[in-house]
């Protein structure tokens, strides 16, 4: 959020209204309404004096209603932009002509309530459509009890318990008594999969939401019971199952297959009355019911469609199609997050990078004409200066002061050498803080800053950047992470984590007297991707890169395009597969940019992000060619096939060719045989997923079934298809697709791990008998076909894994840099990912991270060059005996020996370096010293460790 | 009254301020864009700054 604060080519224009959209692609004009703020945005230093001294009481909303503000408020402490405003419903001026009491409060004079709406005209190519989700409506809720018993709370409520800023400081407690809460149960599917409140969709995040608030309520209070009823747990995505495995084994948290009748009061609590699949009732006593709400449709969404010009679906999220799935009906007009359908925040991150990249592909004779390139103050700290250090450490809300004390840590760092400043700070992220920290740098002449708060992680980047802006070299900076090594970690023992923070602040500033500025190192970029893999992925990658500009080569092992996708005839909604393939193909090699190399394999690639080369081999009939290519970027597209698992549900199969898998059975279902729609089907869910052979979910097979089992209906109404399955898992608007195949008489039968359907032999064919928990009775069936869903798996990621060191998930699967924040990234810099390698997931899925993949390949290629980080390491060419152990044991290749004056000696590639150390640990002179965590920098931070005092 | 038009090219507009909106400007300007992101409340965050910590890694939200 602070990084879209401080871009100097992002304006944020909050408060504001799109009034219209004008134009056409590459030229609209969009006329936004900006409400007046009463605050002077440019004066208002965020000190809340004024909330103080509001008189007027005001429902707070960002905390859901559960505690109280002013109308003069900020809505939490990190907001972007951190200016206050004043809410003109509430505030007794706006309203009444009274009052005014704020205006001579405020120090900076940033009062002014003579601010009038104004209206802008913007000039923009295109439009991206990010409004979001909204609420469901009441009733949904309404039949629990929400509203009438103060201790039903909605999951987003319950969200603001949770979290130290919320109104009970982080505390869970009943709404109405204030009482730590014994017992809490979750109801799933509330405003979602129900037609009674129109929405026939489900929601797709509140099973794994739950399932972390569960969680989180647990790391709260241990001693709390906690049950989550549920229709089906629908963790489909990547490593979900497995968090749920957690949920339930380490933290003892319940899960009943029940649907909710009703919410009475019940003594001091509620009463839960719920009825399980059999049928039957039962009801048990809570303190606090917690509503999983959905994701619903933004109330103004046809508003914003009427004036965006676009279409809506009928359950008024954006309309797209499994093809385009971020492209509105109205060309320039895109959509991305929760408003294109629901989704949980790695989707919406993976669809802003590719709505981002295919906007841009759009406009690309645009870039770069609107920019404004960020300069820094020239660095102003030469080497060897006295260091002036300063120190502050964080509250991160009460997320470390919870636990940590730390004012006594701060007066502590205030007491050592060469600190000269030092303070805290409620939350050092937050923009305001950024302003602080570059005042007090000058104010002081500090030339060394600590922080001492959460993760360098995810914070490191935001403090250098404020480091630059003050003149500072961003090297000149230390990070102590007080939050995961101290109150996390802690959590119960308060003083032994105030003293460990003690101990590691005074290691972070032993270790700052030493560091040094570093050089900032820049290498150019050749601008061209290499894509392994043909399928869908690999091809919409190539389009989305040869639309920005960029030359990209394909390299397919098969001989021709398409992959998995060739057998893919239709979809859930009903488009058709081939044509679409066709095209794509068609589209990719008639395009100049794109080279396509069939029947071709990776054989090595060495370089670093920006100068990669690799060679390709290629099989031509008897010859075989290689070809060396240079590129800057990879993106690693090398899919998945389905698994043929060996056992099923821990059976082996009798062999019979009445045994197919669903895309066995989609071809034949596509076919044109008469009797291609057998009379009676039996489909097993999971075969090989979910713990049988595979330990995920394969998250697409749900669809599979339900897809053809609605063809088999469609050709042959009579036809008698029964689904076994664990978990329905159609997310998303697939929901309408399992009722449909209900209505239709499609019957489904869950069965659990401890009471599976068994397999035998019975002629040329095979038996199932299993238990239907809805009849209470044991069936036995011989159908004319079992149809397996097999589940998916990754393509030799492994061999893939070693060639260019990017790692696997125990799953094999490869492991994106960062699952929420870099989701199409590899952790090696330059290495992007899309496709089933990284996880199983549906076509539009599919397609939308290809565009990501692509969108943020082509970030490297448009800037020219990549900036190398300092932390390499360096060689001391006086100490170097030129042993060449560093060569031999640099597992990225980048330290060479040189022949300097007749004398071997090592020197590193700065742009290939990634810092891991294992050099200069090993160089038996000491001549290896890594920028950033030199010899000299731990020997102080561990004698530091030693001086413990007391 | 409406003001002078801004920037005539080489900016894309944003209706959104939460997580999707913010990143998508991130990514805009990284892919050389100026970005006007419009949001209809005070702050940008949308729901993602109301949740406590989020799946699948649990770190905070902002
Ligand atoms: C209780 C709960 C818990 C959740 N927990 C998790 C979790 O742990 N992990 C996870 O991955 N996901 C979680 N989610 C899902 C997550 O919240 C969404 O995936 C994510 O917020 C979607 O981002 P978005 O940017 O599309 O929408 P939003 O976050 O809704 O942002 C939309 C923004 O657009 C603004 N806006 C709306 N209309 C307009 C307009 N007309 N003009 C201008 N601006 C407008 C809004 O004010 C808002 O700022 C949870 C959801 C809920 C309800
Ligand atoms: S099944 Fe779908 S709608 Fe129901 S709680 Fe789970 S994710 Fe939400
Ligand atoms: S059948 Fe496939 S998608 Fe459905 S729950 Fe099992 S593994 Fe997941």
């Amino acid at each position: 959020m602070v990084e879209a604060g401080r871009s100097p080519n992002i304006e944020i224009i909050s408060n504001a209204d799109l009034l219209a959209l004008d134009g056409k692609p590459g030229k609209f004009t969009a006329t936004v309404q900006v409400r007046p703020r009463y605050i002077d945005a440019e004066a208002c230093t965020a000190c809340g004096l004024c909330t103080k001294y509001c008189p007027r009481h005001l429902v707070d909303s960002y905390n859901e209603g559960l505690a109280i503000t002013r109308p003069i408020h900020i809505d939490y402490p990190q907001a972007v932009p951190a200016t206050y405003y004043i809410d003109p419903s509430a505030c007794l001026f706006l309203q009444h002509g009274t009052c005014q009491i704020c205006v001579p409060v405020c120090r900076s004079r940033a009062i002014d309530f003579s601010q009038k709406p104004t209206d802008r005209k913007l000039a923009v190519g295109a439009v991206i459509m990010a409004p979001g989700f909204g609420r469901v409506p009441e009733e949904a809720l309404t039949k629990y009890g929400y509203g009438k018993h103060q201790d039903v709370v909605t999951s987003i409520e319950f969200e603001r318990l949770l979290n130290p800023s919320g109104p009970f400081k982080g505390e869970v407690r009943c709404i109405s008594d204030q009482r730590h809460p014994h017992k809490i149960a979750f109801i799933q599917c509330v405003g979602s999969r129900d037609l009674g409140c129109d929405n026939g969709y489900c929601s797709s995040v509140c099973c794994m939401y739950a399932i972390k608030e569960a969680m989180v309520a647990k790391e709260h209070d241990p001693e709390c019971e906690i049950t989550i009823y549920y229709m089906d747990m629908r963790t489909q995505g990547k490593e979900f199952d497995a968090a749920q495995k957690r949920a339930e084994e380490h933290f003892g948290i319940k899960f009943v297959r029940a649907k909710v009748a009703d919410v009475t009061p019940w003594d001091k609590g509620l009463k839960l009355t719920y009825a399980t699949m059999d049928g039957s009732h039962g009801f048990t006593g809570y303190d606090m019911v917690v509503l999983s709400v959905g994701l619903d449709a933004p109330t103004d969404a046809s508003k914003l469609a009427n004036i965006g010009g676009f279409d809506l679906n009928s359950y008024d999220f954006c309309k797209t199609t499994t093809f385009a799935p971020l492209e509105s009906s109205n060309p320039g007009v895109y959509v991305a997050g929760a408003f294109q359908g629901p989704k949980d925040i790695p989707e919406s991150v993976t669809q802003a990078s590719a709505v981002a990249g295919i906007a841009t592909g759009m406009l690309r004779n645009q870039r770069g004409k609107g920019v404004i390139l960020k300069s820094y103050p020239a660095e102003n700290v030469a080497e060897g200066e006295v260091p002036r250090i300063g120190v502050w450490i964080c509250h991160c809300g009460i997320n470390i002061s919870g636990v940590v004390d730390v004012p006594k840590v701060t007066d502590y760092a205030g007491e050592m050498a060469d600190v000269v400043y030092f303070s805290d700070s409620l939350y050092s992220c937050s923009q305001d803080a950024q302003e602080t920290i570059k005042e007090k740098i000058k104010e002081h002449k500090l030339n060394r800053v600590v922080i001492a708060a959460c993760s360098p992680r995810t914070h490191e980047p935001l403090f250098q950047e404020t480091l630059k802006d003050a003149g500072l070299n961003r090297s000149l900076f230390e990070m102590v992470n007080i939050r995961d090594h101290c109150s996390w970690v802690h959590a119960n023992e308060p003083e032994a984590a105030t003293r460990k923070s003690m101990d590691l602040v005074r290691m972070g500033v032993a270790k700052a007297r030493h560091i040094k500025p570093l050089p900032e190192q820049t290498v150019p970029v050749t601008k061209s991707a290499l894509i392994i893999g043909g399928g869908v992925a690999g091809m919409t990658a190539a389009l989305t890169l040869a639309d920005q500009g960029f030359p990209c080569t394909v390299v397919e092992r098969q001989d021709k395009l398409g992959g998995q996708l060739q057998q893919m005839l239709y979809t859930l909604p009903g488009d058709d597969v081939p044509t679409f393939l066709k095209n794509l193909i068609d589209k990719v090699k008639k395009n100049k940019l794109i080279e396509v190399l069939t029947s071709a394999e990776l054989v090595s690639t060495e370089g670093f992000v920006g100068n990669f080369a690799s060679v390709v081999k290629v099989t031509r009939g008897k010859d075989i060619v290689e070809h060396t290519i240079d590129h800057g970027v990879i993106l690693v597209a090398t899919g998945g096939r389905p698994h043929t698992p060996e056992k099923v549900l821990g059976q082996e199969l009798p062999k019979s060719d009445r045994i197919v898998t669903q895309q066995a059975l989609e071809a034949q279902l596509a076919g044109k045989g008469k009797n291609r729609a057998p009379g009676s089907v039996v489909m097993i869910q999971c075969a090989g997923s979910r713990g049988d052979d595979l330990a995920y979910c394969s998250k697409t097979c749900c669809n599979e079934a339900v897809k053809n089992a609605l063809k088999i209906k469609e050709i042959n109404p009579a036809a008698q298809v029964i689904v076994l399955y664990r978990e329905m898992r159609t997310y998303g608007y697939a929901e309408d697709a399992y009722r449909q195949a209900r209505e239709q008489g499609v019957l489904f039968v869950p069965y659990t791990m401890d009471n599976k359907p068994l397999f035998s032999d019975k002629g040329k064919g095979v038996k199932v008998s299993y238990h239907d928990p809805i009849l209470r009775e044991d069936v036995e069936l011989a159908p004319e076909l079992l149809v397996l869903s097999v589940g998916l798996v990754p393509e030799s990621t492994e061999e893939l894994s070693k060639m260019l060191k990017i790692p696997v998930t125990a799953d094999k699967f490869f492991l994106e840099a960062h699952v929420k924040l870099r989701p199409v990234e590899l952790p090696v810099a330059g290495i992007f990912l899309a496709g089933l390698a990284h996880a199983p997931k549906p076509l539009d899925e599919i397609i939308v991270q290809a565009q990501a993949a692509a969108a943020k390949a082509a970030i490297p290629l448009v800037r020219g060059k990549v900036e190398v980080e300092p932390i390499v390491s360096h060689v001391d060419q006086d100490t170097c005996i030129g042993c060449g152990i560093c060569v031999s044991l640099c597992p990225f290749q980048a330290i060479q020996m040189h022949k300097i004056d007749n004398k071997r000696k090592a020197e590193t590639i700065a742009a290939s370096c990634k810092a891991c150390g294992i050099c200069a640990a090993h160089c038996p002179t000491f001549a290896i010293s890594m920028g950033g965590f030199t010899n000299e920098q731990i020997n102080a931070q561990i004698h530091a460790f030693g001086l413990i005092e007391e | 009254m409406a003001q002078a038009q801004d920037k005539k090219t080489g900016a894309v507009m944003v209706v959104g301020g939460g997580v999707a909106g913010v990143q998508t400007a991130l990514d805009l300007t990284e892919l050389g864009f100026y970005v006007y992101l419009v949001e209809k409340s005070a702050a940008v965050g949308g729901a993602m700054a109301q949740l406590d910590k989020t799946f699948p890694t649990n770190d905070c939200s902002l």
